[in-house]
């Protein structure tokens, strides 16, 4: 049950990885440019992100910038569910790349900690090899496609974005916010390098309510 | 995209991803803080759908483009399989483009 969800995901995940070697290729970056980002960085949506930025002329600062400003979410993941990497310091260190959102829910709807550590642990790895495969694959068959806008392959990265989005949007609060951080970052393109109206966006949360009032944390945790 | 570029964001991931399991015994994040982190990420990912599928960075991007990311999203929203949702988009911007529409 739980490898099948897996390899489900894992399917999913070498799809968007072709598309996002394709695409990196298509934006005219060298084949071997997604694949180094796909092993190094290991984080989908900064990927595209930073690709996209750079591809729309904006600099490598603000893709940086972007990238790291996205995965910030992992720094509350980890806090999460840390203990299931393990102990070690290997484990803490190989563990620590694969937390992903994937491994991140797979553990979380695990009850029992030894499966929670086996399903963070498959997923973590099932994805690392799924999705690196599909960027290599991408990339290579991404270089003999061409011209992207041909082939309507700029439609696809944002449709592949907002389809990856549309799950955390049915929030309203959080609908709210990205609407509002979207129609600044539109407002603000004509007039500001590319990549920063993208940034400009997270005033949005200004208008973000989040579910319930949090009592003060106990000091004694 | 320099290499330098790539280097970077990947250490500074790595550091966000090992810091949280080593600070996980010393601090304790208030729900509410994750829930801004949260949807800080969808933030800035929809405001990235809606410059890439709206603008070519400057300006309006072309029908033709923001016809076929709203055919994917409908698509998704449809709950088609994502790779159908990217077909579809690209195959409509293709297919008006090749039909005239900028």
């Amino acid at each position: 049950m739980l490898l099948r969800d897996v390899a489900a995901v894992a399917l999913g995940a070498a799809v968007t990885g072709a598309s996002f070697g394709a695409i990196s290729v298509g934006s005219g970056l060298p084949w071997w440019m997604p694949v180094l980002m796909s092993l190094l960085i290991f984080a989908g949506g900064s990927q595209f992100m930073a690709v996209g930025i750079v591809a729309a002329g904006g600099s490598p600062a603000a893709a940086v910038l972007a990238g790291l400003v996205l995965n910030a979410r992992h720094l509350p993941f980890g806090l999460a569910i840390g203990d299931v990497l393990g102990k070690s310091p290997l484990a803490r260190i190989v563990g620590s790349h694969l937390l992903i959102d994937e491994s991140t829910a797979f553990a979380m709807s695990q009850k029992d900690p030894a499966r929670a550590r086996a399903a963070y642990w498959a997923c973590g790895v099932a994805l690392f090899f799924s999705w690196n495969t599909g960027v290599l694959i991408g990339a290579l068959v991404g270089q003999a496609i061409g011209d992207p806008m041909t082939f309507g392959l700029d439609a696809a990265f944002p449709a592949a974005l907002l389809a990856l989005t549309l799950p955390a949007l049915k929030d309203k609060s959080t609908r709210n916010a990205a609407l509002t951080g979207g129609a600044i970052a539109l407002a603000t393109t004509p007039f500001l390098p590319a990549g920063v109206p993208v940034l400009l966006a997270l005033a949005g949360l200004f208008v973000f309510k989040t579910k319930k009032e949090e009592p003060c944390p106990s000091p004694q945790s | 995209m320099p290499v330098t570029a790539v280097l970077i964001l990947a250490a500074g991931t790595f550091a966000i991803r090992l810091a949280g399991p080593l600070l996980r015994d010393r601090v304790t994040l208030p729900e509410k803080v994750r829930e801004l982190m949260s949807a800080s990420a969808t933030v800035l990912l929809f405001a990235l759908v809606a410059v890439s599928a709206l603008t070519n960075g400057k300006q309006f991007g072309g029908w033709a483009l923001a016809i076929g990311v709203a055919v994917g999203g409908l698509a998704a929203w449809r709950k088609l399989p994502f790779v159908a949702v990217i077909v579809l988009a690209a195959v409509t911007t293709a297919g008006l483009r090749l039909a005239g529409v900028a």
